[in-house]
């Protein structure tokens, strides 16, 4: 193995080893953000404004260039997103004062503008999904990615009453194919497997699929608040990057012909 | 032949202006000295880029911490949202900053490569023992100015950082707890240490590494490039004094060799900025996405990456000693680690400058002081555990060993004939 290799190798291993950590029994599901998806982030800052900006406000980013980046309307953004009277070019706040909030929910709700940056859009997306009830919290509720937190949860509108339920999952063999019973020709094996988390049924408005769809969509926004230079970044460095290569085949031929002359 | 230029290349009203002002300022003959009079050894290879490239940082560095001094607030209040503020509202602001942070990164990169260049070709060596001091300098300042530029986000690591690092200056026994007092000005870092820092980031540490550099750039012309024979290309003169090995330094390095080199350069640097500006959590680590809260330890305080070897060197130690605890005598340990280099000009006796020409055992050494530095950078990212601190320990010993054994092992060791002029591969 060469030194180079040995290097990467123990560069890489921190990052498996932190990659498992948190989350109890909760199987992280992945989250890929899509910043060309518009809809899906207008449909994020929506949720969001109605759900969540209550107790978590957006300190650092501006109404205007929210609506600019998202392409929706001004008058839209200030007819249907702005409930405060603040103008379309002000900062995304909230009214609740930090000391009240502290005392009510034991700690002042974060604001939220870099959470996909500070925790990771994976985290939060799980999070958000692992709300279940739980009698023994004061709010009635608990979360399997932040044991104990001290939120409520904002969803059970949308997705019901979250209720922690077992599943009967095929049986796995040592090879990782599902189990099939030798008699019944095609009838899968299966085994009891809890920590699931499903919402009891007519609770909720949103279905399900509805409802993975909005945390999704929640996600995906905050994703782009974190960053909305993001775009305009990939974008632009293309162009500098083309540019810089085109320049270095100048800047090498022209060296070529200075270096003809030493020697 | 050393006539001024002929009126045919220049028109004749530019060479009366420069005569005028050469009457009045030593315009052509500075440039003459430094740059197209300014002989280099016509050997130089990959490793002579980074000394262009550490000052094409540099003046990164200083052009984008001036746009971003105009917009950023150093206040406890207002620094962290000053940033986000760069971030979202000034115009390119998200690109000045990320040049800034990856150029802070850089510049430690070219000029830890420039350093390992002049471990290799002995550049160090009589005559350039304060060319390779004022060098030294310039690195110690480097990693002031980064330290000090580390807390201006006002970020929960930045916070952290500062905590852990000013609190090794409270293990000096006496008068350790005042000193650190005295550096923070306050009884924990607050807005006053951000104003200080800020003052000493943005003021004091760059005018002290312009200079430093100015000076470290006069010393090299005034004794000559190395290059990576160690031979001394001035002991070869033809009649008009010009070294036999030596080109002009313009515009044979400036536009045949630095030129193409510094964009090959800055396609890896805006490849960075432009597509990985976090490296990972590398060069922007995560809790730094939080603001500074002193109630809220980060589960694991880690230096950007540039420091963590010496970070490891630090932590390796663990023994109290003669009734000074451990903490004090990593700090010894650290401190030392970073200066110890100053003094390679007293400890290489090699009859060769250059690797090339020195024995096997001194290059097993530098092979195995580069592999202990990269395994302390990796040790000094992770949480500290019982056989990480082990390896941090013997790597520490290697890092040094390489210093303490050079005064024998460069003495008897079989070096090969260094050769009387430059050689070209």
């Amino acid at each position: 193995m060469k030194r180079s290799t040995w290097l990467l190798a123990l560069i890489l291993v921190p990052a498996f080893a932190c990659a498992n950590e948190g989350a109890s029994d909760w199987k992280m599901q992945p989250f890929h953000p899509n910043l060309q998806d518009k809809p899906s982030q207008q449909r994020g800052l929506r949720l969001y404004v109605n759900y969540c900006m209550g107790c978590h406000s957006l300190k650092f980013q501006r109404y205007e260039r929210t609506a600019d980046d998202l392409e929706i309307p001004h008058d839209l953004v200030m007819a249907n997103l702005v409930f405060t009277g603040q103008k379309i070019g002000a900062l995304m706040t909230n009214a609740l004062p930090p000391e009240r909030a502290q005392a009510w929910f034991g700690a002042a709700p974060p604001d939220l503008t870099l959470v996909a940056k500070l925790r990771g859009g994976e985290w939060v997306y799980n999070y958000l999904k692992a709300f279940y009830i739980d009698e023994a919290r004061p709010f009635g509720v608990n979360n399997k990615v932040f044991p104990n937190v001290a939120m409520p949860d904002p969803f059970l509108e949308l997705q019901g009453t979250p209720v922690l339920t077992c599943h009967q999952d095929p049986k796995l063999a040592e090879n990782g194919g599902e189990q099939r019973d030798p008699l019944v020709p095609g009838l899968k094996i299966t085994e009891e497997k809890c920590g699931y988390i499903d919402a009891v049924e007519g609770t909720g408005t949103l279905t399900a699929q509805e409802f993975d769809q909005a945390v999704y969509d929640i996600v995906n926004f905050l994703y782009y608040v974190a960053e909305p230079a993001r775009s305009e970044r990939e974008r632009l460095g293309l162009y500098v990057l083309l540019f810089l290569v085109v320049l270095y085949v100048f800047t090498a031929l022209l060296g070529r012909e200075y270096n003809k002359e030493v020697h | 032949m050393q006539q001024s230029p002929s009126p045919s290349r220049f028109p004749a009203m530019w060479t009366s202006f420069m005569s005028w002002v050469d009457r009045r300022f030593p315009a052509t003959e500075t440039f003459e000295y430094h740059m197209s009079k300014y002989y280099a050894p016509k050997n130089f290879n990959f490793w002579y880029y980074f000394g262009v490239l550490a000052t094409v940082v540099l003046v990164l560095q200083l052009v984008t911490g001036i746009w971003l001094t105009m917009s950023y607030v150093p206040s406890g209040d207002g620094a962290f949202a000053s940033v986000e503020y760069i971030m979202r509202d000034v115009e390119f602001g998200w690109l000045l900053r990320y040049l800034h942070t990856t150029g802070a990164s850089a510049f430690f990169v070219v000029v830890y490569l420039h350093m390992f260049r002049g471990l290799m070709y002995g550049s160090y060596r009589e005559p350039r023992e304060l060319l390779w001091l004022i060098g030294m300098a310039i690195f110690v300042a480097m990693m002031a100015e980064g330290f000090f530029g580390y807390l201006l986000p006002w970020g929960n690591m930045s916070w952290w950082a500062a905590q852990v690092i000013v609190s090794l200056f409270g293990a000096i026994p006496v008068i350790g707890a005042d000193l650190e007092q005295w550096i923070r000005g306050d009884f924990l870092i607050s807005e006053v240490t951000l104003n200080r820092f800020f003052a000493l980031h943005v003021v004091a540490l760059p005018l002290v590494l312009v200079m430093l550099v100015f000076v470290h750039i006069v010393a090299l012309h005034h004794v000559g490039s190395n290059n990576p024979d160690g031979v001394e290309i001035k002991k070869h003169k033809n009649a008009d004094g010009v070294p036999l090995d030596g080109i002009p330094f313009h515009p044979y390095y400036t536009i045949g060799h630095d030129l193409p080199g510094i964009v090959l350069f800055l396609i890896v640097f805006c490849a960075i900025v432009f597509y990985l500006p976090e490296m990972g959590g590398y060069f922007i680590e995560k809790p730094n996405f939080e603001e500074a809260n002193p109630l809220k330890t980060p589960a694991h305080i880690a230096p950007v990456w540039y420091y963590t070897p010496f970070y490891a060197m630090l932590r390796a130690a663990t023994y109290p000693l003669v009734g000074l605890d451990a903490k004090f005598w990593g700090f010894v340990v650290m401190a030392g680690a970073i200066v110890v280099p100053a003094v390679l000009p007293w400890l290489d006796r090699s009859p060769v400058k250059s690797i090339r020409y020195k024995g096997m055992i001194s290059k097993v050494m530098l092979g195995i002081f580069i592999v202990s530095f990269f395994i302390l950078g990796y040790l000094g990212t992770i949480p500290p555990s019982k056989y990480a601190t082990l390896l941090a320990q013997i790597c520490t010993v290697l890092y040094f060993a390489y210093f303490v054994l050079m005064p024998w092992y460069t003495r008897v060791e079989k070096t090969k004939p260094a050769p009387d002029r430059v050689t070209t591969r």
